[in-house]
């Protein structure tokens, strides 16, 4: 196994009332493409914005790229997608990029360079705010991609989009980890699971395994990833 | 804090209200109608519209700033940018400054607009310099954005946010001496007039108007109003947190 991008341990996050991670332990393998799967209200949000260090915690620590999340040295090196489209409506694709270019200090080319990776070339007149959810989607992204973070961490990248433009998309993070980007990405779809290396499978705060798509398959002797899931939670009540 | 950055959230901030005619309209056209309408109201020689309109003239940048910031401020928090943002390697004052650089911008065009208008065609009387009332609404204009960038961390909606303004800039305008001179007024209400910043600003401008700026209270009403916008820069600062429940 190779080093770990992230280090997660006894993490522990309340939300009002509601102890949304009641104590999370895991890691995250660098270089590669980790799937961090559950239903909705499961804590993945929470979790991702833990180790960009946007959430308050309790308790815990997360180590990210050997610092402490949140840590200023971190800013410049994660790319952030949040769950609902952090773009500006009121400007088009290709101001909303190159405003985040120019906060990283980056060259304008490399807005051309996000714009071809997430298949917006044509839309980058348009204003963000008559764009549909996924493109929309696909703006955030876009914007996520600026400065070639170390670290991509990506929530629920590909809801509302096109098989098509998904499977483009999962080429894309698997060309990224090539370079030796680590990805932590999202999602609430079980057949996105067999597209990443190692996967996050999160239930009520809680996770309820930590392996490869085929590893859940051996051990739980299911072949569709939805039962494995299943499995497991019957597993464990 | 960053030179590259500040300029590229103004920028941004400028296009996206450039993206947006009929507020700039407003925003210009508003204060100049209700100059005009003071003026007839009153009429051009009156010594109300002579003694009321160069305060005026600070106290719309004041207020529609004040409005425009606290929304678009809201905007970003509940929109989700402001938490990408906070994950950038930014400073939260080159947020602050951005935005103050971009309404500071509009604020000139707005306050030189009506002061042209008032000054010219309505033949309001300034014994003072006029470029200085233009300086002192732009000193305004800024002084409503940094509180209503402030207050904006208040606000769960924009209704709650526009309700804002006439829980804090009412009572201002009420006591700032516009209405009663504030050495006829209770005594309470003169000692809160003296803790509220635009109290410094009306001041400031009744003695542009009168051409008193040498009088030792107009230097007072200046270093007044650079340490309110101080101030609320600060405490807006501390309300743009990095971590979020």
């Amino acid at each position: 196994m190779r080093a770990s991008a992230i280090r997660v341990v006894d993490l522990r996050v309340v939300r009002g009332d509601a102890v949304v991670l009641p104590g999370l332990s895991c890691e995250v393998e660098a270089g590669s493409v980790t799937g961090l799967l559950g239903p909705s209200g499961s804590g993945k949000s929470t979790f991702l914005r833990a180790i960009v260090g946007v959430q308050k915690v309790v308790s815990g620590a997360v180590d990210v790229l050997g610092h402490a999340a949140g840590s200023t040295a971190l800013r410049s090196r994660i790319g952030y997608m949040t769950q609902a489209p952090s773009v500006y409506g009121d400007l088009t694709v290709r101001e909303n990029l190159v405003f985040f270019a120019r906060v990283l200090g980056e060259p304008e080319t490399a807005v051309e360079r996000v714009l071809a990776e997430v298949s917006m070339e044509e839309f980058r007149g348009r204003l963000v705010g008559r764009l549909s959810g996924g493109q929309r989607a696909r703006v955030s992204l876009a914007a996520a991609l600026l400065g070639e973070p170390d670290l991509l961490v990506l929530d629920e990248p590909t809801v509302g989009l096109d098989p098509v433009l998904r499977r483009d998309l999962w080429e894309l993070f698997h060309s990224l980890t090539e370079g030796g980007t680590t990805l932590l990405v999202s999602s609430h779809v079980m057949d996105e699971a067999d597209r990443c290396h190692a996967l996050l499978l999160l239930r009520e705060g809680k996770l309820l395994a930590h392996a490869t798509p085929a590893e859940l398959r051996r051990q739980t002797g299911q072949e569709n990833l939805e039962d494995v899931f299943l499995h497991l939670i019957e597993e464990r009540a | 804090m960053s030179v590259r950055i500040t300029r590229a959230v103004a920028l941004r901030v400028v296009n996206q209200l450039r993206r947006d005619p009929r507020t700039i309209a407003l925003i210009v056209g508003v204060p100049c109608v209700l100059m005009v309408l003071l003026q007839q109201l009153f009429g051009r020689h009156s010594p109300v519209f002579q003694s009321v309109g160069t305060p005026m003239l600070g106290l719309f940048p004041f207020i529609t700033m004040f409005l425009v910031t606290s929304i678009t401020m809201l905007r970003e928090r509940t929109s989700g940018t402001l938490e990408r943002l906070m994950t950038l390697p930014l400073h939260k004052i080159d947020i602050l400054a951005g935005y103050g650089l971009a309404f500071g911008l509009v604020a000139v065009v707005q306050a030189t607009v009506v002061s042209l208008l008032a000054l010219g065609l309505l033949g309001l009387d300034v014994a003072g310099p006029n470029w200085l009332v233009v300086v002192l609404a732009v000193g305004n204009a800024i002084l409503g954005s940094t509180l209503g960038l402030f207050v904006s961390a208040f606000a769960e909606t924009e209704f709650q946010a526009v309700q804002f303004m006439p829980a804090l800039v009412l009572p201002q305008i009420l006591l700032c001496g516009l209405f009663v001179a504030r050495d006829q007024m209770a005594a309470w209400l003169r000692a809160l007039s003296y803790a509220l910043p635009l109290t410094y600003a009306y001041d400031a401008l009744a003695r542009t108007a009168a051409d008193e700026i040498d009088d030792v209270w107009f230097a007072v009403d200046c270093l007044v109003i650079v340490g309110s916008i101080a101030l609320a820069i600060a405490l807006g600062a501390a309300t743009l947190r990095r971590r979020t429940a």
